[in-house]
C-alpha cells in the first residue's frame, strides 16, 4: 500500500509542480480537519479547566492526575486484553480465510464472488452489525434457546450479553474483514510453483504453509494487525454497547470526560493513546518492514 | 495443485471453516431483518409474533423515536458530498503519486496518520479546535471535515492499488498522436480509470454514512443517521430498532449494488469495443 513506484523520472520542475498542485486539496484538507485539530488536542492536554470551560495554561496536572489514577492502568490492561485476544482471533480467522481463497478456490470468477461475499458485509453499518447480536446472545435469546432447547443447559447463560465475551464477538464480527484483505493480497502474489517445489522436495501440506506461504504473507499480517489493534485499540462503542456499560476501554472513558466537559484530561489521555498505539504500530513495522516488502 | 481433478481434504475442512464464517457474518444480520416484521405485540428476540409492518411505521412518526427521518436525509446529502469530494481529490492526488515529487512522503504518512488514528479522537480535535476559534460544529461542515479525514485515506490507498496496474503507454500513444494534456486525460486515463473511481466513490459514500466515531463530536447539534441509531440503541428496546437497521442496510446494498453493476457494465462494454477493433 505504498505509493506506487514513479513510472518516470521527470526531471524538470514542471512535472514537480503539478503533482503539487495535483496532492495540494488533500493535504490541505487532512491538514485542516487532522493535523491541526490534532495539534490543538495536543496543547489542550496542557491547558487548566474550571466546571464550565477551558483555561489556557502550561501545567502538567491532566498528566500527572491520569499517571496517578489507578484506573488508568486498569483501563489500559482492559482494552489491551481486548485486543490482544482479538488481534488473535481474527489472525487466525483471517489467515485461514485468505489461505482457502486463494489456494483452494479455483477459478477467479469465483474467487471474486467470495471475496466479494466476505467484504459487502464492510460496506454496511457496523452499529447494526453490532446490535445484530442482541437477539443472539440474550437471556432469551437465540443462543439460550437452542441450548435449553437440545438439553444441554437447563438455565440460560448469562455471560452471552453485555459481557466482555459479547464485546469480543462484536469486534472479531466487524474486524475480520481488516485482517483478511490484506492477507488476501499479500498470499494472491506469491506463485504457486514455489508450494509445488516445496512439495515436490518433500514438505508436507503444514510444512509448506508454515515455511513457505507464512513467511511470504507478512506484508498482509503485519497490516491487518495494525488495522485490528488500531480499531479495538481506539473503539469505545462497540465495548459500551456491547458490554452494557459493564466494561470500559480507554477510550470510552475518555469520552465520559468529553461529555462532562472535561477536555484537557480528555486531551491528555488522548495524547498518551496515541503513543501507546504509534509504539504498538512501530513495534509491528519493526518485525515486518512493511516498506520494504511492498516495495520490492 | 493442478493437474488432478481430486481434491485433498483440507478443502473440505476448509469449505466448512468458510461457510461457517460466512455464517457468522450474515446471521446475525439476517435475523434482525426478519425480527424487524415482528408483530404489533412482538419482542427484541423470537418467537415471532405475529408478521407486521408496524415497526417500519413507527420511524415515520417522529415523536416515538426520535429524528430517524431528519438524521436520514442529512446522512445521504453528507455521504454524497463525501462521495464526490473524496473521487475529486483522491484521484487528483493518486495521479500526483506518479511523479517522484519533494513531500511525497509527507502527503502519504499524513494520509496514513489520519487513517489510523482513533476516530473519536479526530472528532475531539475538531470540535476543541472549532471551540477555541469561537466557530460552531456543524454536520455539514466540521462533520464533514471529520469524514474526510476517513475516506480520503481510503480512497487513496484505492487510487494506489488501481494506478499500479496502470500502463502508461496508453497516454504516451495519446501524446504521439497530437493530443494536449487535457484530451490525454479526459479520452485516455479517466476512462481507463473510471472502474476504480466508481469504487472511490462507493467507499467515499458508505464509509461516510455509516461512520460514527469521527462524526460523534464534530456533527454539532444536529445527528447523522449512525448517530440517531447509536443513541436509540441505549433507550429503545423495541423491534424498531431492527426496522431501522433493515431500512439503512438495503441503502447500503442498493448503493453496492448500483456502484458493482456500473464496474461490470464498462468492463463488458470494454470488452465488447476491444473485440469490435480486433
Amino acid at each position: 500500500m505504498a505509493p506506487p513506484p514513479a513510472q518516470a523520472v521527470v526531471e524538470d520542475n514542471s512535472g514537480e509542480r503539478a503533482s503539487w498542485f495535483q496532492v495540494a486539496p488533500l493535504v490541505v484538507v487532512l491538514l485542516l480537519f487532522f493535523g491541526l485539530p490534532m495539534l490543538v488536542v495536543l496543547a489542550v492536554s496542557f491547558f487548566d479547566f474550571s466546571r464550565t470551560e477551558i483555561i489556557p495554561a502550561f501545567i502538567f496536572d491532566n498528566y500527572i492526575d491520569l499517571f496517578r489514577s489507578e484506573v488508568t492502568f486498569r483501563l489500559y490492561a482492559s482494552s489491551l486484553k481486548f485486543a490482544l485476544i482479538v488481534w488473535l482471533v481474527t489472525l487466525v480467522l483471517g489467515f485461514n480465510i485468505a489461505y482457502f481463497l486463494v489456494f483452494h478456490v479455483r477459478g477467479l470468477l469465483f474467487q471474486i464472488g467470495l471475496f466479494l461475499l466476505c467484504t459487502v458485509p464492510f460496506l454496511t453499518s457496523n452499529i447494526i452489525r453490532m446490535i445484530s447480536w442482541i437477539p443472539f446472545l440474550g437471556r432469551n435469546g437465540i443462543f439460550n434457546q437452542a441450548l435449553q432447547g437440545a438439553g444441554i443447559t437447563s438455565q440460560p447463560l448469562e455471560f452471552l450479553l453485555f459481557s466482555d465475551f459479547a464485546v469480543i464477538v462484536a469486534y472479531v464480527h466487524l474486524f475480520t474483514l481488516f485482517m483478511v484483505v490484506p492477507i488476501f493480497n499479500s498470499m494472491a502474489r506469491i506463485d504457486k510453483s514455489l508450494l509445488e517445489a516445496a512439495r515436490d522436495a518433500g514438505a508436507g501440506r503444514f510444512r509448506v504453509v508454515a515455511e513457505v506461504v507464512l513467511p511470504l504473507s507478512r506484508t498482509g499480517i503485519a497490516l491487518g494487525s495494525i488495522f485490528v489493534v488500531t480499531l479495538v485499540m481506539g473503539d469505545s462503542f462497540v465495548v459500551r454497547t456491547m458490554s452494557g456499560g459493564q466494561s470500559a476501554s480507554v477510550v470510552s472513558a475518555l469520552q465520559n470526560e468529553v461529555a462532562a466537559l472535561q477536555y484537557p484530561p480528555a486531551a491528555a489521555s488522548a495524547v498518551i493513546m496515541v503513543i501507546i498505539v504509534t509504539l504498538m504500530v512501530a513495534a509491528i513495522l519493526r518485525v515486518v518492514d512493511v516498506r520494504k516488502e511492498l516495495a520490492g | 495443485m493442478h493437474g488432478d481433478d481430486t481434491r485433498p481434504w483440507t478443502f473440505y475442512a476448509f469449505a466448512a471453516f468458510f461457510t461457517l464464517f460466512v455464517l457468522f457474518l450474515y446471521g446475525p444480520m439476517i435475523v434482525i431483518y426478519i425480527l424487524s416484521f415482528q408483530g404489533p405485540n412482538g419482542g427484541m428476540t423470537f418467537p415471532m409474533n405475529g408478521v407486521s409492518l408496524h415497526w417500519f411505521s413507527a420511524l415515520v412518526s417522529q415523536t416515538r423515536v426520535g429524528d430517524i427521518a431528519g438524521s436520514f436525509v442529512r446522512s445521504l446529502g453528507l455521504a454524497a458530498m463525501v462521495a464526490v469530494i473524496t473521487v475529486v481529490l483522491a484521484v487528483l492526488a493518486g495521479l500526483a503519486f506518479r511523479r517522484r515529487f519533494r513531500g511525497s512522503a509527507f502527503a502519504f504518512y499524513l494520509a496514513i496518520a489520519s487513517l489510523i488514528m482513533p476516530g473519536l479522537f479526530v472528532g475531539l480535535g475538531i470540535a476543541l479546535t472549532f471551540r477555541l476559534l469561537g466557530l460552531p460544529t456543524e454536520w455539514f461542515t466540521t462533520g464533514l471535515g471529520a469524514q474526510l479525514t476517513w475516506t480520503l485515506p481510503f480512497g487513496l490507498l484505492i487510487m494506489f492499488a488501481v494506478l499500479g496496474r496502470f500502463n502508461r503507454s496508453y497516454e504516451e500513444a495519446a501524446i504521439d498522436l497530437g493530443a494536449s494534456n487535457w484530451q490525454k486525460v479526459k479520452e485516455v486515463t479517466l476512462p481507463i480509470l473510471l472502474p476504480g473511481i466508481i469504487g472511490v466513490a462507493l467507499f467515499g459514500f458508505t464509509l461516510s454514512y455509516d461512520e460514527i466515531a469521527r462524526t460523534a463530536l464534530a456533527a454539532g447539534a444536529k445527528n447523522t443517521l449512525p448517530l440517531e441509531i447509536w443513541a436509540m440503541t441505549t433507550n429503545v428496546t423495541s423491534p424498531t430498532l431492527y426496522a431501522v437497521g433493515a431500512v439503512t442496510t438495503i441503502v447500503s446494498f442498493i448503493v453496492i449494488v448500483l456502484s458493482l453493476g456500473s464496474i461490470a457494465l464498462v468492463q463488458r462494454r470494454r470488452a465488447a469495443a476491444g473485440a469490435r477493433t480486433e
